[in-house]
């Protein structure tokens, strides 16, 4: 039953399902138990615990109960380009987020700090401030920044390799070669957690050594946002990598018809790129 | 494939009981949830907006003025996320697959997942209201739905509940959008080009492509405000090279638009009930449908008209300024449709049209009132007083809402398939009308007197027209009674049975199928000509 020949004329409309209610339950909890922590209020910890409990429990079946549909042959050219075209604009809202986040830097930079600085000497609160990137602002403690070109560039370097080894599992699944799949997605997570090794060790750094926390006026702030943000979407693309991984090594996937590694590898080419900015914008100039 | 498709033929029966409706993947079931929802949100939001008016009916402090301040807030955010929102995207939920012959949204599970995660939401703007009645924190958000920095860094457990509710609400936003994104490129019956679409569906079109665009930095916003507000961050804060007006232009980055992803789908209902009752076909579709690309396209790039008293420099007033007049180019063009739609049509005036014909009058005075706030140098005397809450109400309940309701008393029967009562309909119309001009035209005078918004007493200069205010509120409040009376007696089935094609000019692929329609619209998709 190869897919192309599926005419248009029946989509698969899933039956009822529990799970996206029960997935709104746990993020409610998980919403309840952050106020109510933040505010040192004694459900807090709870509520965290049983939404993330919960939240892990409907998204492993829902997920699986997808992985069911797929492998049993519910899905066709039709279903397929829906998720295709899902993901792409999910991928733009992301786009839309860092963009904002960046937005946020480039403000920053050139025009909150520079005109908090020229401000005239008769009614400025800061009197000697000078503009200046990077700023901790009038009050804030000196820090001193992480140096682009040690473990920032071994990161770039390391997430660029692993572009290059996720476009190299891809070939294998499409050519039919699943060892060079497999092996590709297993190189593909390994970079992943060596740069979230070194994420963690350079953060350590920044607040044992540099001084550089996320109280370190606007730089500090934007600095853990931006990095953080990233590290965020590094650390569910590596979750999402190894399920691929663990599909592809079950035997799942056609060499014609494998949306959830495309999904997944575009997610990863947009971590990429976004990191790409990041060296450049947040570290380097 | 064979024994799949036996399996499938299990849900042509209705499925039954409260978990047809928690577990749904129907878009018709999730599109009455929505709009369900809507109503009940519409009431509280309602409720609240009559404690305002009754705190403003005579110059002396009812409540304490924290408590005002919460009863604003929510009243700003319920209206705006939890009532209108919902409201259109049920709408879409309900209508688009019927309209372009799809068997169903293009990702119903999400969809699902999207109408779930609102009602949570609510419960988390609502919720410290009651907490504080326990003793838990200091009660709801109290800082203008705005929410302004400095005083949400500092403001107490409200605004923490009220970012998780932004957090719910934008990726309840963010899911529905993608669904009706994918549903209209990928769901479309066979001959129904892009240029052939009804034109309700073009405006969602384009109001989720804005809410993809918008909303996710206003959800970074909102996570900035909640590390200043918990993690000693200074996105926000001077001290730290921050800066306060940094908010407001995350804020309204995200905040402009959104007045357009209120506005839009109603700019695409009302040509459909417009052409309907004046029995001619909609007037000019593809100048309706530039238009929209032009109103999204310029509406995220004019959001500093908000903040010209915020301190900016002169060529930025003057850009933002333009840009925002310029928006007014296209809105014209669709004003001059809908009146070239109805212009020598064999009119009749049920109660969908009534609204439709508010419609244009009461936004038209809320764009005109528009163009005089995005003035820059006359915007210094307006900005923040009685007149901006005039102007906006103009244009989000003239808009919107009277769209709302007219779409709903245009479907209703095609939804229920029961008449509702025209009587009761028409003396909605007619209350409603005079309630809220009544409301709002004296409000335009106290802003032009000075007197400014969101504080609790006043002037006893300001009392005569107050009074007048409140009163108005009060009979567009309680008019509102009437639509939930007839909702109530349509969904009991009281009423003439509707027939297929409703009204008598209606047009379109909805009016093809029965009233109400089956629970699976098109098992095979029909062939557009």
């Amino acid at each position: 039953m190869p897919a192309v020949t599926q005419s248009k004329g029946h989509y698969y409309v899933p039956q009822p399902s529990p799970y996206p209610i029960m997935l709104s339950g746990a993020i409610f909890l998980i919403a309840m138990g952050a106020v109510l922590e933040v505010n040192a209020l004694k459900a807090g910890p709870w509520s965290l615990l049983l939404g993330g409990l919960l939240f892990v429990y409907v998204l492993f079946h829902w997920f699986g109960s997808v992985v069911g549909e797929s492998e049993g042959g519910r899905y066709h050219t039709w279903e397929d380009r829906s998720f295709r075209m899902g993901m792409v604009w999910f991928i733009l809202s992301e786009i839309a987020f860092f963009g904002g986040l960046f937005g946020v830097l480039f403000y920053e930079r050139n025009i909150s700090v520079v005109s908090l600085a020229s401000l005239s000497r008769t009614f400025t609160p800061y009197p000697g401030f000078t503009a200046a990137w990077p700023s901790a602002g009038p009050l804030g403690k000196p820090f001193s920044t992480v140096a682009p070109w040690g473990i920032p560039a071994l990161n770039t370097l390391i997430l660029l390799s692993s572009g290059i080894t996720v476009t190299w599992a891809h070939w294998g699944l499409k050519t039919g070669r699943r060892a060079a799949a497999i092996a590709g997605l297993a190189f593909t997570v390994a970079l992943g957690l060596v740069f979230l090794g070194f994420q963690a060790h350079e953060f350590y750094e920044a607040y044992t050594k540099l001084g550089l926390t996320l109280a370190s006026g606007v730089y500090g702030a934007t600095f853990f946002l931006l990095t953080g943000f990233h590290g965020l979407h590094v650390t569910i693309g590596v979750i999402m990598l190894s399920v691929i991984l663990a599909r592809c090594i079950k035997g799942h996937f056609k060499p014609d018809q494998h949306f959830a590694f495309e999904a997944v590898s575009w997610y990863w080419h947009f971590v990429d790129v976004v990191w790409l900015l990041l060296f450049v914008f947040v570290y380097w100039l | 494939m064979n024994a799949a498709h036996a399996h499938e033929a299990h849900h042509d029966e209705l499925p039954r009981g409260i978990t047809r409706w928690l577990f749904t993947t129907n878009h018709k079931d999730i599109g009455r949830l929505y709009i369900g929802f809507s109503v009940i949100m519409f009431l509280v939001g309602g409720i609240l907006a009559m404690l305002i008016r009754t705190e403003l009916l005579r110059p002396t402090l009812l409540f304490p003025p924290e408590i005002y301040n919460q009863i604003i807030t929510v009243h700003g955010l319920v209206m705006v996320f939890a009532a209108v929102m919902p409201a259109t995207t049920g709408l879409a939920n309900y209508l688009i697959p019927m309209m372009i012959g799809a068997p169903d949204m293009a990702l119903p599970r999400l969809n699902n997942w999207g109408f779930w995660l609102l009602p949570p939401a609510a419960v988390l703007l609502v919720m410290p209201f009651f907490l504080m009645l326990f003793g838990i924190g200091n009660g709801a958000i109290d800082t203008g739905w705005t929410m302004y920095a400095p005083l949400s860094v500092q403001g107490g457990i409200g605004v923490d509940f009220a970012i998780f509710a932004i957090y719910l609400m934008g990726a309840s936003s963010l899911l529905s959008s993608i669904n009706i994104i994918v549903t209209i490129f990928n769901m479309r019956a066979p001959g129904m080009t892009m240029m052939k679409l009804p034109i309700f569906v073009w405006s969602w079109l384009i109001t989720a492509f804005l809410l993809i665009a918008v909303f996710p930095p206003l959800v970074a916003g909102a996570t900035m405000l909640f590390a200043d507000r918990h993690f000693g961050t200074h996105f926000f804060n001077a001290a730290g090279g921050g800066d306060p007006v940094l908010w407001e232009h995350l804020f309204w980055f995200f905040g402009h638009p959104e007045v357009y992803i209120l506005l839009l789908p109603t700019t695409g209902i009302l040509p459909h009930i417009l052409s309907t009752f004046s029995r001619k076909p909609i007037y000019g579709y593809k100048a309706q449908v530039y238009s929209f690309w032009a109103i999204g396209a310029l509406s995220v790039v004019v959001w500093a008209h908000h903040m010209f008293t915020s301190g900016m420099p002169v060529a930025a007033q003057l850009y933002f300024m333009y840009a925002t007049m310029a928006i007014s180019i296209p809105v014209a063009v669709l004003f001059y449709c809908w009146f070239a739609t109805i212009w020598q049509g064999s009119m009749t005036f049920e109660t969908p049209m009534l609204f439709a014909l508010g419609y244009i009058v009461l936004f038209g005075v809320g764009g005109l009132t528009g163009l005089v706030l995005s003035d820059a140098v006359a915007d210094q005397q307006y900005h923040n007083s009685y007149f901006l809450v005039a102007h906006f109400h103009y244009a989000l309940f003239g808009g919107p809402v009277m769209g709302i309701i007219a779409a709903t008393y245009y479907y209703l029967p095609k939804i229920t398939g029961r008449m509702y009562s025209e009587t009761l309909g028409k003396w909605h119309f007619w209350q409603t009308l005079v309630g809220f001009n009544l409301t709002f035209i004296p409000q335009f005078f106290l802003g032009i007197a000075g007197m400014p918004r969101r504080i609790p007493d006043y002037a006893l200069q300001f009392a005569h027209l107050n009074m007048l205010s409140s009163i108005g509120a009060y009979i567009l409040g309680s008019a509102q009674l009437l639509l939930v009376y007839n909702l109530i007696q349509v969904m009991r089935g009281v009423g003439k049975k509707a027939t297929t094609q409703v009204w008598e000019g209606a047009q379109g692929l909805e009016f093809t199928l029965s009233s109400p329609p089956p629970y699976h619209s098109f098992e095979t998709q029909p062939v557009i000509q």
